[in-house]
């Protein structure tokens, strides 16, 4: 029954996908500026290096703003999306989801240039604003798709029982429904943050003066001696993501767990 | 309720009440995305001077794009490595997705997709670079090989060329194919296999008439899912092939930007979109007899 085989191959790929992550600390922590075998020894001077890099702070601090900022728009209009589209039926839904996840699929170049040549258009000066404006399009279907399996799960009795003792429809949300779907909600939060953090080509093309952490990683990238203090700063980035990821996978199993739900899986 | 619908007015309606409640997103999405994109397609037909976007109405932009040889050759290896990005995903991808399914047992099924999704959250930029660390002439697997003494010279095949972009694409959208072939499995009727192995086939007759038949609607997502973003990749050709093997995404930025040719940079936008929208299209037509039904 048990096929070893398939065991071993399915092992070897979580190596291939972890390869790049493992090598990061391991040259981030080097004592040389070659990314090279063999290592040469321990050092924590790129970290240091990284630290009182003036620029990448100013970078972060974008960053910071942005994937807040970010992270609580698109999961605001996630909730209105997912919620019309698991408690209502309305013409032409079809299509409205289908326009709503679309950026999930379309590639985000076409996305960042066709905002720019509108935005130039307008005469808007590119700035974190726009940057903004373009993570929250790609991050919204995330937040719709995380968002609808958390409304999906919940029992609609509780909702009409509630109506039934009379609550109106707005405390109910607040009371009943809110609490409900509040792992959901925290869940999609952090990862829409994640990408948003994460996020290159709208970051780096929207962004006109204002560098983010991205787009600030990329452009030190030209330079071979800054590459080992960049390797400290992805290090750092890893593990902030990771652990925003373990927390919403945390809240995520938590809603399920909540509404007497089977876990189905993962956040996609 | 539901049986005095007639009578309700418009605005107590089911479907006013959730077109209101979504339109908020939707305004967002037409106005951020419906909105620009028009705006390029309309571009495309202009021609861009020293004046702005001009000159209502031609084909001088779509001619240049599809008869020019440097626009044909970067189409082309685009399409190209989209397509051995999208296979050797979905092939390398299938047996993990397949594993998990049918192997783990149930309570650690999530962690494992856990694991799976991971990478793919974690810094892009970084991961691309990293690739180009490993894979380089002085990368890590050159010196790691030479310092074990197994090559005395570093191995070229394997530098900055479409293999490595391949390679660095396929690592990136891992999780993208891995997910939807999941789902599909997983919805699988594992009666179906017993009947099958009741009925005398052998595991593997069993795997090809029934489950990879069944599985082809998540494999057709999984390759939609691959096959459309990677082909607008900016970053990897950027850092993995060294400027030296551009994609569309690299040239739409040099004519949008550098060059400042809205109305030509948008022509190859468009013309990027159309090539990916008939490809899948093809591509889901050419497997609807598996689709029907198969999907939700």
């Amino acid at each position: 029954m048990k096929s070893p085989g398939l065991r071993i191959y399915a092992v070897a790929y979580l190596i291939f996908l972890y390869a790049p992550i493992v090598l990061l600390p391991l040259f981030a922590f080097n004592d040389n500026k070659i990314i090279a075998f063999p290592l040469s020894g321990f050092t924590t001077e790129w970290f240091s290096e990284m630290w009182n890099d003036d620029a990448l702070w100013r970078a972060f601090t974008n960053s910071m703003i942005i994937s807040t900022s970010v992270a609580t728009l698109s999961t605001l209009l996630g909730l209105f999306a997912a919620r019309a589209t698991t408690r209502f039926e309305f013409p032409a839904k079809a299509p409205i989801m289908g326009l709503v996840m679309l950026p999930l699929v379309l590639p985000e170049m076409i996305l960042a240039m066709s905002l720019i040549v509108v935005l130039l258009a307008l005469g808007v000066n590119l700035s974190i604003f726009t940057i903004i404006l373009g993570h929250v399009l790609v991050c919204t279907p995330f937040a719709v798709a995380i968002l609808t399996s958390a409304f999906q799960t919940l029992d609609r009795s509780l909702e009409e029982a509630a109506y039934d003792l009379g609550e109106g429809v707005f405390s109910t949300f607040v009371r009943i429904i809110f609490p409900l779907v509040l792992p959901g909600i925290i869940s999609s939060f952090l990862i829409t943050f994640t990408i948003s953090l994460d996020e290159f080509i709208i970051s780096y093309f929207l962004g006109g003066s204002d560098v983010v952490l991205s787009a600030y990683i990329f452009g030190q990238f030209r330079f071979p001696a800054k590459v080992p203090a960049m390797l400290a700063l992805g290090t750092c980035l890893v593990l902030i993501s990771i652990t925003l990821l373990a927390i919403a996978e945390y809240f995520r199993r938590r809603g399920i767990a909540k509404v007497g739900g089977k876990d189905a899986g993962g956040f996609l | 309720m539901a049986g005095a619908k007639a009578a309700t007015p418009f605005t107590q309606t089911e479907g006013f009440k959730g077109l209101r409640l979504i339109s908020p997103t939707l305004l967002y999405c037409l106005i951020l995305m419906a909105v620009p994109l028009a705006t390029v397609v309309i571009y495309s037909f202009m021609t861009d001077g020293d004046l702005g976007v001009t000159q209502p109405f031609n084909f001088d932009n779509y001619i240049k794009v599809w008869t020019g040889k440097v626009y044909q050759t970067i189409m082309a290896r685009s399409l190209i490595v989209s397509m051995l990005v999208t296979l050797t995903t979905v092939l390398l991808a299938f047996p993990v997705a397949y594993y998990v399914s049918f192997h783990v047992p149930a309570h650690r099924k999530s962690l494992w997709l856990f694991l799976i999704t991971i990478p793919f959250w974690t810094s892009y930029v970084v991961r691309v670079f990293l690739w180009k660390v490993i894979l380089g002439y002085n990368g890590v697997i050159n010196s790691g090989l030479m310092s074990l003494n197994i090559i005395d010279e570093p191995l070229q095949a394997i530098n900055y060329n479409i293999g490595a972009l391949v390679m660095t694409l396929a690592h990136a959208y891992a999780p993208f194919a891995i997910l939807p072939i999941f789902v599909v499995l997983e919805k699988i009727d594992r009666s179906l296999l017993e009947a099958g192995q009741d009925l005398g086939e052998s595991k593997i007759v069993t795997f090809l008439r029934v489950t990879l038949p069944l599985s082809v609607p998540g494999i057709v997502a999984a390759v939609l899912i691959v096959f459309i973003p990677t082909i607008g990749d900016y970053v990897t050709p950027d850092l993995i092939g060294g400027g030296k093997l551009p994609m569309i995404a690299n040239m739409i930025e040099v004519q949008m930007l550098k060059q400042n040719n809205k109305a030509l940079g948008s022509a190859i936008a468009v013309s990027a979109m159309l090539i990916v929208a008939i490809v899948s299209i093809l591509f889901v037509v050419w497997n609807r007899r598996y689709l029907r039904g198969g999907a939700k």
